[in-house]
């Protein structure tokens, strides 16, 4: 489970691939058992549903939120705040939200020279109804730009195939199929398969041998109404 | 086709692509630059043609002239840019060309803020150009609709040879909903070699163009166009209507503003009112067939904008005493809480 990743966890993957609601409910299930959670919200690309919308409900379970050292919704540029204390901070678990695609890991380039691989996961969000993560060449050929982006090796893989509120057992099973041929080609194992419980209605259909453990999720990013 | 997951902007710019669409002229702003760098990767691939034009104005006169030589071609902004585009859009209309825009609105007026807004329904439905014209104007409530309103504004274009709108804003734009693209032509569309600027070759010589020399020819112009728009209003007007059958008081809300809207009227059936939503699919031909309803005690009209689309619910019931509005502005999205609390105060408490 979550207590047994690394110190620093870094989420990237795909655009639109989830990496936000994954990353904020990761942060959510660490805090249960971790006293102290820092949540980065490195998201340089995107501008609307980033993580830290969801500021004051994380920070009211005591996640600390790094975003923008310029606060206001509006702020449409790439700035970034103090980004790097948490990663010299050995009693703090560090989640790093990064944008999307290869532009998305840009950021990390401030903290790479103090990122030490025994003490950081790269995990890489995939959904394969993403149409560019669609097939396990796709997913490996995305995971190499992420790589030479960022000069880091994904060290494993997070299943979150989804249709929003159509998704099915059955779909998530397609999704897992596709992602074991992709863990095959790369060599990267699969970490968690999430599913929003609300929305799975048919969870019990879900294969047991699904790769990586079960990781249900909540919708914090996504309103009733969306 | 199995659905896929796609981000508004994105799906916007495929469903173009499918519909034919071969020229995409634009500048990037956001919450809309996804459409545009989209269709830099994906037009090349089919033969299409892809430009940053250095501004909304040199963009917008790219697509009169690709329209003018028959090309299904798109555009697409946000809200100050598409006030920019408005002399263009003008002489599109007046030279009967097709063309789809996007407006993927956000707050104003000016530059305003890059969060989803509704306040260029005066500019878009009511023509921010000058001159007598209209533009038909469509207005999705999700990204699937935002899909097959665009591949019907291509077909709208080339069978009426005027210019559609797409009113979205920047929420649908943004978000990531499951789609699928099913394109055929509804119409029975003409062919555009009568007119087109194709080249002459051995044919007649076509011409298109924007000066009057002559008052009474421009009047004549004005009156032509007006038959079109008589058409238009007669068969295009399009609606839903949610909860409408026994309903004495009625929303009227549309795209975004109107999934939030459609959440309070399930909160409020549950609490014993009969409340029903009427949401305009089409802006211009406003809807007013769905608003010949006596029964009706109040139309709660809510926009996030200070109240534009009121005035067509006005004039649609030949009432202005039964409208009634709430509106939120300048970015802020609307919740579904406080759109109960309007509904209860112009209905009366829990039943």
């Amino acid at each position: 489970m979550v207590q047994d990743d690394k110190r620093i966890t870094i989420i990237t993957g795909h655009y639109g691939s989830g990496k936000t609601e994954f990353a904020v409910n990761y942060a959510m299930k660490l805090k249960q058992i971790s006293p102290k959670v820092t949540l980065g919200d490195l998201d340089i690309v995107n501008v609307y549903f980033r993580s830290r919308e969801r500021k004051k409900e994380l920070e009211e379970k005591g996640i600390h939120v790094i975003s923008s050292s310029i606060e206001g919704d509006s702020v449409d540029i790439p700035a970034v705040a103090a980004i790097v204390s948490p990663v010299r901070d050995k009693s703090t678990r560090y989640i790093v939200d990064l944008g999307g695609n290869d532009v998305g890991t840009m950021v990390l380039g401030r903290l790479k020279p103090l990122l030490n691989a025994a003490e950081t996961d790269f995990f890489m969000v995939v959904n394969v109804n993403r149409p560019d993560t669609s097939s396990p060449e796709g997913i490996v050929e995305e995971m190499k730009s992420l790589e030479d982006a960022s000069g880091l090796r994904v060290t494993g893989l997070i299943n979150n195939t989804n249709l929003i509120r159509e998704t099915t057992a059955e779909n998530i099973a397609m999704g897992d199929k596709i992602l074991k041929e992709a863990s095959q080609l790369s060599g990267v194992p699969i970490k968690y398969t999430t599913y929003v419980e609300e929305v799975v209605k048919d969870a019990e259909k879900l294969p047991d041998d699904l790769g990586g453990e079960l990781f249900p999720l909540k919708f914090y990013m996504r309103k009733d109404w969306m | 086709m199995a659905k896929v997951l796609m981000k508004g902007n994105e799906a916007i710019g495929k469903a173009a692509i499918e519909a034919g669409c071969k020229f995409f002229f634009g500048y990037p702003i956001t919450p809309q630059s996804e459409l545009p760098e989209y269709l830099s990767d994906e037009l090349p691939k089919v033969g299409g043609t892809f430009v940053q034009a250095e501004s909304e104005l040199a963009a917008i006169n790219m697509v009169y002239g690709a329209a003018a030589a028959g090309a299904r071609v798109l555009t697409s902004s946000s809200s100050p840019g598409l006030a920019l585009k408005q002399e263009g859009i003008g002489y599109i209309t007046n030279a009967d060309l097709p063309a789809v825009v996007v407006n993927m609105m956000r707050g104003g007026p000016g530059l305003g803020t890059i969060q989803p807004g509704q306040a260029d329904y005066h500019m878009c439905v009511k023509g921010g150009s000058n001159g007598d014209y209209h533009n038909i104007v469509l207005a999705p409530a999700s990204v699937q609709e935002a899909v097959d309103m665009v591949m019907d504004a291509f077909d709208l274009a080339d069978f009426y040879r005027t210019p559609v709108m797409i009113l979205s804003d920047g929420l649908i734009g943004q978000m990531m909903e499951p789609v699928e693209f099913n394109y055929s032509p509804k119409k029975d569309l003409p062919s555009k070699d009568a007119w087109a600027l194709k080249g002459k070759g051995n044919g007649e010589k076509h011409m298109i163009v924007n000066l009057n020399m002559d008052a009474e020819d421009c009047e004549n112009h004005n009156i032509a166009l007006q038959k079109k728009y008589d058409v238009i209003e007669k068969d295009e007007q399009a609606w839903e209507e949610y909860c409408m059958d026994d309903a004495e008081y009625a929303f009227v809300s549309y795209g975004t503003a109107s999934r939030i809207v459609k959440s309070s009227v399930d909160t409020l059936r549950a609490a014993g009112h009969k409340v029903g939503l009427i949401r305009p699919k089409t802006l211009y031909p406003f809807p007013v067939n769905a608003f010949q309803r006596p029964n009706i005690k109040k139309y709660l009209d809510v926009e996030m904008s200070m109240g534009q689309m009121a005035d067509d619910v006005k004039l649609a019931c030949n009432d202005k005493n039964k409208v009634v509005f709430y509106g939120r502005t300048g970015g802020i999205i609307l919740t579904p809480e406080e759109v109960v609390e309007f509904g209860k105060s112009v209905m009366g408490g829990d039943k």
